[in-house]
């Protein structure tokens, strides 16, 4: 750990801590339910967007164990999910209706609810105004409100697992008219109407929470802090909520669109349709519309899901190695340019549902474009460690990890965006190993970096550092044992989203691999649920944070006192004289230089 | 209850583990922590290294082990494109990421934080950002001009001389159809269709319509060398026609009709010989989930010669002999019994 943390011993009684717990601007106690339910700080609402999202996590988990156990092991019985599932794995058995509804709800929880809400609510509230130098949102009363829909969302997508006819199981893309018709999939019926109007709740927190984000970021900054002092965590959840804001609204008229035609006879995606015994009356959809709709969404969602975890990186990256984020500007330049191309490459995700070949070729140049920004990234974290001095704490291993899966996951991104290559290996295990790889596992680590980062400032305690190392080294190894594999299960045209391979002659020959597979995602399930362990734990028995700044950081979170009430600073909000990278020589000793920090005279600006 | 006993075990392994987690932090201290810390660093770089090593290590034998079961080469003539263009792909890419992590560990072991180290302050360089952005486009270009090409070429029209196939997705399985003598797919329409005797909704004042020849089964029959022209249809969700061997791939969706083409390089028994698998068969999969049945929708492809497709041929009745006609018909009213109970069960599933 860092140099000045010193361990107190068990039986050490923490006089001051009274003093640094109730301080703050609110001299009076608040009660209960006010401070920590209802709450209007963001500190408190970044906490309990975390805590949802990690209880969502470890369901989403379980859920792609319990279709991991089917897939690796097809012709077996598992009592123990007869005990979870009930009468959707009688004797042990999973039901194909209920696999799909796994793999369906899976992907809504882990894309919408962890890796988006779980992700950049919980960072974005955290940091925006800690590292801005302001006392909290534009509006907490609005960030109260973005967490609460999205726990309303939560639950009605919680009480879908528990309806007769199972949630939604036609893929997290929810893709009509498979989602449209009761006819056409058990969980095409209260399921999916659960399913969207949960959704639609997530949108409307998503826009509370991120028009409030960027309204903080660009209206209440301490004073020197212009926005070319923003460390790069703020660049990116500021691109990260404009994302959200221009793209969600198009995928809630898409939803609307399809509870249209679920209850009101409407035809927007249906057309000449002869299902459960009779031909119905639409005439004239276009199921092809929604996936426009969903994915003018869908795409910008994936680097909704990214960018924070870049900007949480870059900050992580170059606080460890003790040397300033290198290429700053280009940084932000390239967050620009995903920012922009997000939104313009949308229908690669369609190559083959039989779209104008000269569309397709403007999608393929846009796509593979995309792929230089992420390039200028990569190589400034390389140069960012380059000739630095490297500590190894859990976080850093974490932001390394985050690099390395990047690269993986992006590069197979070049075969998927070039739709000569895309049409073999669309809806392949090509796929499942792509994005999983880079915007699953790579997210999920810059989130485990945040989480270790920030967790003194969050709760003025340590996590465990042998049981994060553990975790880390869990969570890579198998990340790519499962994932690598995969690739080659797609190249050999392997179909994603299948409940059972043994009648396939092309494929049944990967059997063992989804056996190694399946066991390798149990023993990665059992190191984050020591991940969950570790954190509950560490919020009441870690070790307690002792020195305001304990990774010698620049930025202005650590100038709050170490367990900040509401209002973040003490006295005055501190002013900002530089940018949040000046790791150098201080003139006393120290290898770092704080934003709060005069410049010295004949001292340059970066 | 032993549900309640397994998870109750489970987080008492994990109070333990946490339990020795900490002591072992309680005895760094102990030790010094300065002292320790060192050594952390030291341990740390060093298993991130052993992880990359191992990690190549691995890369290997997984390659080792898979590259048996990759598939054999492209049946079709517009499969072979992708099979040269993945390759490309797969070197650009490979070199780019065995230099990139190698980069990135070499980095992790050499700059390891030691007490005598400063890091070197070095914020930015336009240079290296120019070369590190002109580098990658230029990549991308040379890709997307493989790409396009490789796009245009399999997505043009069809020759004039390819036959005709239809093939229409449903509820867990394929129905195919070929235009018969007269060479022409008759009209269809989804209002006519009728599980028992007409499951493509067949318009039979559309005389195309009579010598039309439909398999229920999914299975297609393709002469060799010779392009085909699928016309894909779905009678209710959006399905997927995937020919992994034939490297193609195509939506089937409710209302619209998409189509591709190809040409089969090589019959199913030559292919027989080229993977040395008796039992190889052409598969198509369903690439579209759509629905509980969506895994076994499962249809076969059977690539012949001209002339063993032309005896094929000549045995198959039309659709509507098989359903319209007389009683007389014996053997005709015995086979269209076959479709009848295929699609029965179809229905009992939903």
């Amino acid at each position: 750990m860092s140099n000045d943390v010193i361990i107190q011993g068990p039986g050490v009684a923490h006089a001051h801590d009274a003093a640094t717990e109730h301080h703050g601007h609110e001299h009076h106690e608040q009660h209960f339910i006010w401070k920590y339910i209802f709450s209007q700080d963001h500190k408190i609402i970044a906490k309990q967007y975390l805590i949802s999202g990690i209880i969502w996590a470890v369901i989403g988990a379980l859920m792609s164990v319990f279709f991991r156990l089917q897939l690796g092991f097809p012709d077996k019985t598992f009592p123990i999910m007869e005990k979870f599932l009930g009468e959707w794995a009688k004797g042990g058995k999973l039901s194909p209706e209920f696999y799909y509804a796994l793999v369906t709800m899976h992907g809504t929880i882990l894309v919408f609810f962890v890796l988006t809400a779980g992700l950049s609510g919980t960072f974005s509230n955290f940091l925006i105004p800690l590292q801005i130098g302001a006392r909290d949102m534009a509006s907490p009363f609005m960030n109260m409100l973005s967490f609460w829909f999205f726990f309303a969302a939560g639950v009605i997508m919680f009480a879908s697992l528990y309806v007769e006819t199972g949630p939604a199981s036609g893929g997290w893309t929810t893709y009509p008219p498979l989602s449209a018709l009761k006819e056409a999939s058990l969980g095409s019926g209260v399921g999916m109407d659960l399913w969207l109007i949960s959704m639609v709740l997530f949108v409307v927190s998503q826009l509370l929470g991120g028009l409030n984000y960027i309204s903080t970021i660009l209206n209440m900054r301490t004073k020197g802090m212009a926005m070319t002092r923003l460390p790069l965590t703020i660049w990116a959840f500021l691109f990260t909520a404009i994302l959200g804001v221009l793209s969600f609204p198009v995928l809630t008229s898409g939803f609307v669109l399809l509870i249209f035609d679920r209850h009101f006879g409407t035809s927007f995606y249906l057309s000449e349709i002869f299902i459960g015994g009779k031909a119905l009356p639409h005439i004239g959809g276009s199921a092809i519309l929604y996936q426009h709709l969903f994915w003018f969404l869908g795409h910008p969602e994936v680097y909704i899901i990214m960018l924070p975890g870049m900007g949480m990186a870059s900050e992580v990256l170059s606080t460890h190695s003790r040397k300033p984020i290198f290429g700053y500007f280009a940084m932000i330049i390239s967050l620009v340019g995903i920012t922009v191309l997000a939104f313009l490459v949308w229908a690669h995700h369609m190559f083959v549902t039989g779209m104008s070949p000269f569309l397709g070729s403007i999608f393929v140049l846009l796509t593979l474009l995309i792929a230089v920004p992420s390039a200028v990234k990569v190589f400034n974290w390389l140069t960012t460690i380059w000739r630095g001095n490297i500590r190894f704490t859990v976080p850093m291993t974490f932001a390394i990890g985050f690099v390395s899966l990047f690269i993986s996951g992006g590069l197979t991104g070049i075969f998927l965006g070039n739709s000569a290559l895309d049409i073999q290996l669309h809806d392949t295990y090509f796929v499942i190993a792509h994005f999983h790889l880079v915007m699953g596992v790579s997210a999920f680590f810059g989130m485990f970096a945040g989480i270790y980062h920030w967790y003194p400032k969050m709760f003025g305690r340590f996590m465990n550092n042998t049981l994060g190392y553990i975790h880390f080294f869990i969570t890579i190894i198998g990340a790519y044992l499962i994932f690598w594999p995969m690739h080659y299960e797609g190249i050999a045209g392997m179909p994603r989203r299948y409940y059972d391979y043994s009648a396939w002659e092309s494929f049944k020959q990967f059997q063992g691999l989804n056996s190694f597979i399946s066991i390798v995602v149990i023993v990665v399930f059992f190191g984050q649920l020591m991940f969950v362990f570790n954190f509950f734990v560490s919020i009441f028995r870690g070790r307690k944070v002792t020195v305001q700044n304990p990774w010698q950081s620049n930025t202005l979170e650590w100038t709050t006192p170490i367990k900040p009430g509401h209002g973040n600073w003490e006295g005055d909000i501190p002013e900002v004289h530089r940018w949040a990278y000046d790791y150098k020589d201080d003139g006393n000793g120290n290898d770092f230089i704080p934003q709060t920090v005069p410049l010295k005279a004949g001292e340059e600006s970066h | 209850m032993s549900g309640f006993i397994i998870i109750a075990l489970i987080v008492l392994v994990f109070i333990i583990i946490y339990q020795i987690a900490k002591a072992s932090e309680y005895a760094s201290v102990l030790r010094g922590e300065e002292k320790v810390k060192a050594q952390t660093n030291r341990t740390m770089a060093g298993l991130l290294v052993a992880f990359f090593v191992l990690g190549v290590y691995g890369i290997w034998k997984c390659h080792e082990l898979l590259i048996d079961k990759m598939l054999p080469v492209s049946a079709s003539e517009q499969g072979v494109g992708y099979d040269s263009m993945l390759k490309v792909t797969l070197i650009i890419t490979g070199l780019v990421f065995f230099a990139t992590q190698a980069i990135l560990f070499w980095f992790v072991w050499r700059y390891q934080a030691t007490e005598k180290r400063t890091s070197f302050y070095y914020a930015h360089n336009n240079k290296l950002e120019l070369l590190w952005t002109t580098v990658p486009a230029i990549a991308m270009a040379s890709l997307v001009a493989i790409g396009l090409r490789n796009w245009f070429n399999i997505t043009s029209q069809a020759p004039a001389n390819a036959a005709v196939v239809e093939i229409v997705g449903k509820q867990f399985n394929w129905i195919v159809r070929y235009p018969g003598h007269d060479n022409e797919l008759g009209k269809r329409d989804f209002r006519k269709i009728n599980d028992a005797n007409n499951i493509l909704g067949l318009d039979w004042n559309d005389t195309h319509n009579l010598d039309d020849i439909i398999s229920p089964s999914g299975e297609m029959h393709l002469v060799v060398n010779k392009p085909v022209k699928l016309i894909i249809g779905s009678r209710d969700v959006i399905h997927d026609v995937g020919l992994p061997h034939f490297r193609m791939k195509m939506d089937a969706v409710p209302g619209i009709t998409t189509t591709m083409w190809f040409t089969p390089r090589y019959t199913t028994e030559q292919m027989k010989q080229i993977t040395g698998n008796p039992n190889f068969v052409y598969e198509i999969s369903c690439d579209q989930m759509c629905g509980k049945g969506h895994y076994s929708m499962r249809g076969t492809i059977i690539v012949q010669t001209q002339a063993e497709y032309d005896a094929w041929m000549a045995s198959q009745q039309s659709y509507y002999a098989q359903n319209n006609a007389a009683p007389a018909a014996a053997p005709a009213a015995g086979d269209s019994a076959k479709p009848k109970t295929d699609s029965v069960k179809v229905t009992a599933m939903k």
